[in-house]
């Protein structure tokens, strides 16, 4: 099979295990490509892909203009703090004139669950989820499992441990679905205000201490503390977290063996991972970005040969 | 389904070692050129090729693997998109005599796909195709090869078969298959 089972990207939970592993083999093609002094190749030459961020996003939303570029794509970006979504316009009626502008694909970030979905139902193109609230951001659990395959040679038997702010993250239940198709064991780690009541449904073990969390793992990727989206206080302060929560070089020190350490940026430095260790030999930090690049194009290309 | 044969083993062997004279003719001691096998088949010829012409010259010619899926003119054209194959060309081909090593030329639309894939890795200065079969009167594009094992006269009804007996095949050997019709 060489072609994706699905004309959208929701979600891992809408791909299986041969899609994800297509998806992986086509990003080691690019991998190669965008290492050369020549990055570009001409495949969609032919598209045109509108970038729809309704929310705030620095790398990803260069990530997605990067690997379209880099396959010729035509790119438009759309962000609603200064578009007529201010004036009272719809979601639909957004994209649908934009697709009247013959658009072929959409990529897009919303901070409701489900908008991509909903999307999907209601306008004819092929639609990536960069990200929907704290739903699911598909791309960036391809990158991370492809990073830990590129690292370790597999994710099939590997032990994860996702820590920090659970709750709030769409990076989290992306990775679970992702590691767990693959054949990895996960777990989850944080203070249990910031784990969700059905999580352990979803198969992962629990953890609150975060020394046993890293002791049990291969890989442990430490996720963002958001703020932004916290509307009620989670933990008593930012410095206890960083206490009980926090990785530093100390820590990984007290090991008996060597873990890789993953974050899906941006850093809060000195919170979720002291700077010792997210500059250090064990981080696969900026390999994850350079993955990115290459996973994104990867889905493109495959989501625009579906017809 | 009626196979006829164009390329026994032992012809194919006598053309690798045609090959190989005229590269040794054309490009003298091989000080600035490299040889790249497209993905997937010509890579099986260039193998044979490389080996082959170190045994006769005594010289190992820098070679690599161009794969050109992602420069094709048929994207979205198809019903699904073609996977890629490895690259593998860990040399500079800037003012380099490139000779693109494939196993069939049809259409001219693989080859044109590849150069343009080559064109990534610098600027040659010059190009040579070839191939160990041509099929006469099908091309879409000018292309003709510069070194060619066997012109064949085909139809759009028949497709030619390269069997490698490193791939499983009794022996090496190249048939013109007629396709089969679905009904």
């Amino acid at each position: 099979m060489q072609q994706l089972s699905t004309k959208h990207l929701l979600g891992i939970k809408g791909l299986n295990e041969q899609d994800i592993q297509l998806i992986f083999e086509t990003a080691d093609n690019f991998k190669e490509v965008i290492n050369r002094p020549i990055k570009k190749v001409p495949s969609l030459r032919d598209i045109t892909i509108a970038n729809v961020f309704f929310e705030n996003s620095t790398r990803t939303k260069l990530s997605f203009e990067l690997a379209e570029k880099r396959l010729s794509a035509d790119v438009v970006n759309f962000s609603s703090s200064n578009s007529s979504v201010k004036k009272g316009e719809t979601l639909v009626d957004t994209v649908n004139n934009i697709l009247s502008m013959k658009v072929d694909m959409v990529v897009m970030r919303h901070s409701s669950p489900g908008a991509p979905q909903f999307l999907s139902q209601n306008i004819n193109a092929n639609i990536v989820n960069a990200g929907d609230g704290t739903h699911e951001h598909p791309t960036q659990a391809l990158l991370d499992a492809f990073s830990i395959r590129e690292k370790l040679g597999d994710v099939a038997g590997k032990k994860v441990a996702i820590i920090g702010d659970i709750l709030h993250s769409r990076v989290a239940l992306s990775n679970i679905f992702c590691l767990q198709k693959l054949g990895a064991e996960v777990m989850v780690c944080g203070p249990i205000t910031l784990l969700p009541k059905y999580i352990s449904s979803l198969g992962v073990k629990v953890e609150l201490d975060v020394k046993k969390a890293l002791e049990w793992c291969d890989v442990a990727n430490v996720l963002r503390i958001q703020l932004e989206r916290q509307q009620i206080k989670y933990f008593p302060s930012l410095r206890e977290y960083s206490l009980y929560y926090g990785v530093d070089k100390k820590l990984l020190d007290q090991l008996d063996k060597e873990i890789v350490i993953m974050h899906p940026g941006p850093i809060n430095r000195g919170v979720e991972l002291n700077s010792d260790v997210a500059d250090s030999e064990h981080s696969i930090i900026l390999n994850q970005v350079e993955n990115g690049v290459a996973i994104r194009m990867a889905v493109l290309y495959l989501l625009a040969g579906v017809k | 389904m009626q196979k006829r044969l164009v390329l026994d083993q032992k012809q194919i062997s006598i053309i690798l070692d045609r090959f190989c004279y005229q590269l040794i003719e054309n490009h003298d001691d091989f000080d600035n050129t490299v040889l790249l096998g497209l993905q997937p088949r010509g890579v099986l010829v260039l193998d044979r090729l490389e080996k082959r012409l170190e045994e006769i010259s005594g010289v190992r010619v820098p070679s690599g693997y161009l794969d050109a899926t992602f420069h094709r003119d048929d994207f979205r054209r198809r019903n699904i998109p073609l996977k890629a194959n490895e690259t593998k060309i860990d040399f500079l081909i800037e003012n380099k005599h490139v000779v693109l090593v494939d196993d069939v030329l049809f259409k001219g639309r693989s080859a044109r796909a590849a150069m343009d894939a080559m064109i990534a890795f610098g600027r040659p200065k010059k190009v040579e195709l070839m191939v160990l079969i041509d099929r006469k009167y099908t091309r879409d594009y000018p292309i003709k090869p510069d070194y060619c094992g066997r012109e064949v006269n085909t139809l759009e009804s028949q497709y030619v078969s390269v069997e490698w007996a490193l791939n499983g095949f009794e022996e090496d050997a190249i048939w013109i298959t007629e396709k089969e019709v679905k009904s």
